[in-house]
């Protein structure tokens, strides 16, 4: 079969499955979900899954993935998980709100959160687009449908629940909540999920991600996050990816942001097969300020591709992007950085820098900057290196009587750690630093602690 | 303490050592003097166990256990220490996480328990007043931001916190001024001991004012072409190396 010929079947395969199951995912979902459905089935099949020649996803192969077969899990089953078993695999000393996601669907045990400021909603996208539809109808796909990935709108197309959360204007959530999406399933699942975040006016909130696996089966996760930060808003949004290595991932995330806003997100990839993180952020507001950061350690034949965007749309904003890999055995990297600075945003200010470590000859890292700068008065960089550990000073350790072993592990943790210190949850810092290096020393398994994979 | 016979080194295919001799006794100081590229960091470097060489022929007897054998850390553990010509910065590794690592690995070696953090504490502030390192670097990752002075100073103050048996000081006057030479040399000498020994790798004459060597050697292209007393440093300076190419011919 000809690459085109898989690429049609491909997209073929996936639009008949829509239309199959069109009305059980309907009734899975609520109305504010299906009414999108229709559009995006369409964008998708246009684009189909894409290939190597989209310039998007040069360097990542989706259609390997995509082209494996898998349940699709349309009716919500309950998947029993053990909340201490899923908080072993996690951030236990953080004093969070926690929320499990199985599946891609929001956990049918999960407690109602107690102690949240007045006005707060954490819960399912779906059961609040029940509820409240009006709420969830004003932001879900604002962002998102301003994409032409066709894997977005595949998302769209198939979403029926996922993570949502509302903070009304003037609130504080000071506790952060902790979302752990958990795969689990003794055959090979694709889980569609979709997160809405919505912080208001001069509101702050700190939303945790971990992905985790709790079975050694091949998945395929295509998530799809929108964020929105309102005006004066402080919003942290980590991320810890530690799946097995047989699962694979599309994660998109859209930051829409507002005047005087301030966003961190930070991605750290410990374990995984394919990843791909799209991360956009529309900076629509003047005074916004993003700081991005990302770290990938990866070995054996694992594939993490962080590609972002940013949208410089109003003047005298600020991003600010560290992104960095360590790279071993037979893994490939890609980080592509966007940065479009419109016509009229003076005064900007946009840094990006990739810094990657390759610890053996056959392992790859691929880079690429992409500065659009359409005004004139601006400040943007970006550099990016691709080296080894370095031998100077490896020595200068080793010849203090710290032994080889550990003294690259020293230099690995030190690369690492300019990325872990922008960490603003002090115990989830202290938490990744040893999760890093931890992974460094080869003790992490995919999912800490569930060993019995 | 240290016995170097017929030592050839090369690096990628190039001789740089060509046949060195040397025996340095317990409590003895033993300057190295030599023009560029005469093969002197050479010397320190391959003592301490950089990787990169290629030792061709001879023999290095350390306390009578065969230095070459040992890798660069058990070097350092029994006691070697090379206080660097250039030391490297290491963006992201705190100076006191490093020096608190590398002294619990000398204490693990000779079986004793780490320092606890009160006593490496107040360890860490004695030896930094003996070289007048600023307390804020110690803040800092690893001679990050440091100027070429405090990285002297701070080769000085990790001496002081290891005690080697050995030290070699590779070019430490290097673009000291004379302020901070004589509170590096202040900080060598206070170190000095019946059971120490020093080799100090210098270009110049001026170090060895203030640490006043028992021996000097010349190296030149590679061989050791004059041991003499302290005096021969002063004839040096004097004539300048020029007579040594004569003189050796």
């Amino acid at each position: 079969m000809t690459l085109t010929a898989n690429k049609i079947a491909l997209s073929e395969k996936y639009t008949a499955l829509f239309h199959t199951h069109r009305s059980t995912l309907d009734a899975g979902s609520s109305s504010v979900l299906n009414r999108m459905r229709e559009i995006a089935i369409k964008r998708f099949e246009k684009a189909g899954i894409p290939g190597f020649k989209n310039e998007n996803y040069k360097y990542t192969n989706l259609e390997r993935v995509f082209d494996k077969d898998y349940r699709h899990i349309f009716e919500y089953e309950l998947v029993d998980v053990d909340l201490n078993e899923a908080f072993r695999c996690d951030v236990p000393q953080l004093d969070t709100h926690v929320v499990l996601l199985v599946n891609g669907w929001y956990y049918a045990k999960n407690q109602p959160l107690q102690n949240l400021p007045k006005g707060v909603a954490v819960g399912s996208l779906k059961q609040v687009a029940n509820e409240q539809p009006e709420l969830v109808q004003e932001y879900l796909n604002r962002q998102a449908a301003l994409s032409d990935d066709p894997i977005v709108a595949l998302n769209t197309a198939f979403a029926q629940d996922g993570f949502f959360m509302y903070v009304p204007d003037q609130v504080v959530v000071e506790k952060p909540i902790q979302v752990i999406n958990i795969m689990r399933s003794q055959d090979p699942i694709f889980a569609t999920q979709r997160n809405l975040i919505v912080v208001g006016k001069n509101s702050q909130a700190k939303v945790i991600f971990c992905d985790h696996t709790m079975s050694a089966c091949d998945f395929l996760t295509n998530n799809v996050t929108e964020v929105f930060v309102g005006q004066d808003a402080v919003v942290d949004v980590y991320t810890v990816q530690n799946q097995n290595n047989q699962a694979n991932s599309v994660n998109s995330s859209f930051f829409k942001q507002g005047t005087n806003s301030n966003l961190l997100s930070s991605v750290a990839t410990l374990h995984g097969g394919l990843i791909r993180n799209n991360l956009k952020v529309e900076m629509a507001g003047e005074h916004a300020e993003a700081n991005l950061y990302g770290m990938s350690f990866t070995d054996k034949k694992q594939h993490v591709d962080n590609f972002t965007n940013i949208e410089h749309a109003q003047p005298n904003c600020l991003s600010n992007q560290v992104y960095k890999y360590v790279l071993d055995e037979d893994s490939v990297g890609a980080f592509a950085g966007r940065i479009h600075v419109v016509r009229d945003a003076q005064k900007t200010n946009a840094f990006q820098r990739n810094n990657n470590v390759l610890l053996t000859d056959s392992a790859k890292m691929n880079t690429k900057p992409q500065l659009i700068i359409d005004a004139d008065d601006v400040k943007c960089s970006h550099g990016a290196t691709i080296g080894q550990i370095d031998e100077e000073a490896l020595f200068y350790l080793r010849a203090r009587g710290i032994g080889e072993a550990d003294a690259r592990m020293m230099l690995m943790n030190a690369f690492a750690h300019e990325v872990v210190q922008n960490i603003r949850v002090e115990p989830l810092r202290d938490r990744i630093d040893e999760l890093v290096e931890k992974r460094l020393r080869g003790e992490l398994a995919y999912c800490h602690s569930c060993d019995r994979h | 303490m240290l016995t170097i016979k017929n030592l050839r080194v090369a690096i990628e295919g190039k001789e740089i050592l060509k046949g060195i001799n040397l025996e340095i006794k317990a409590g003895e100081v033993h300057a190295i003097m030599g023009p560029n590229g005469s093969g002197k960091s050479t010397l320190g470097n391959v003592l301490a166990g950089k990787e990169e060489y290629e030792i061709l022929e001879g023999e290095i007897l350390y306390e009578g256990e065969d230095l070459l054998e040992l890798s660069a850390e058990d070097r350092a553990r029994k006691g070697l220490f090379l206080g660097f010509q250039y030391p490297v910065e290491i963006p992201g590794v705190p100076m006191v996480n490093f020096i608190k690592t590398s002294v619990n690995e000398h204490r693990k070696f000779k079986g004793l328990e780490p320092l606890t953090a009160g006593e490496f504490l107040k360890l860490m502030r004695e030896k930094k007043e003996l070289v007048h390192l600023d307390s804020q670097l110690t803040n800092r990752s690893v001679n990050e931001g440091f100027s070429g002075g405090e990285k002297k100073k701070n080769e000085i103050f990790q001496m002081a916190m290891l005690e080697p048996k050995l030290a070699i000081l590779d070019e430490t006057d290097s673009g000291l001024d004379i302020d901070a030479l004589r509170i590096v040399s202040d900080g060598v000498n206070a170190l000095k001991h019946p059971e120490r020994s020093t080799i100090v790798i210098t270009h110049y004459q001026r170090l060895l004012e203030y640490i006043v060597p028992d021996h000097v050697h010349v190296l030149y292209q590679g061989k050791i072409v004059k041991s003499a007393g302290k005096e021969l440093a002063l004839e040096l300076e004097e004539k300048g190396y020029d007579w040594l190419k004569t003189h050796s011919l």
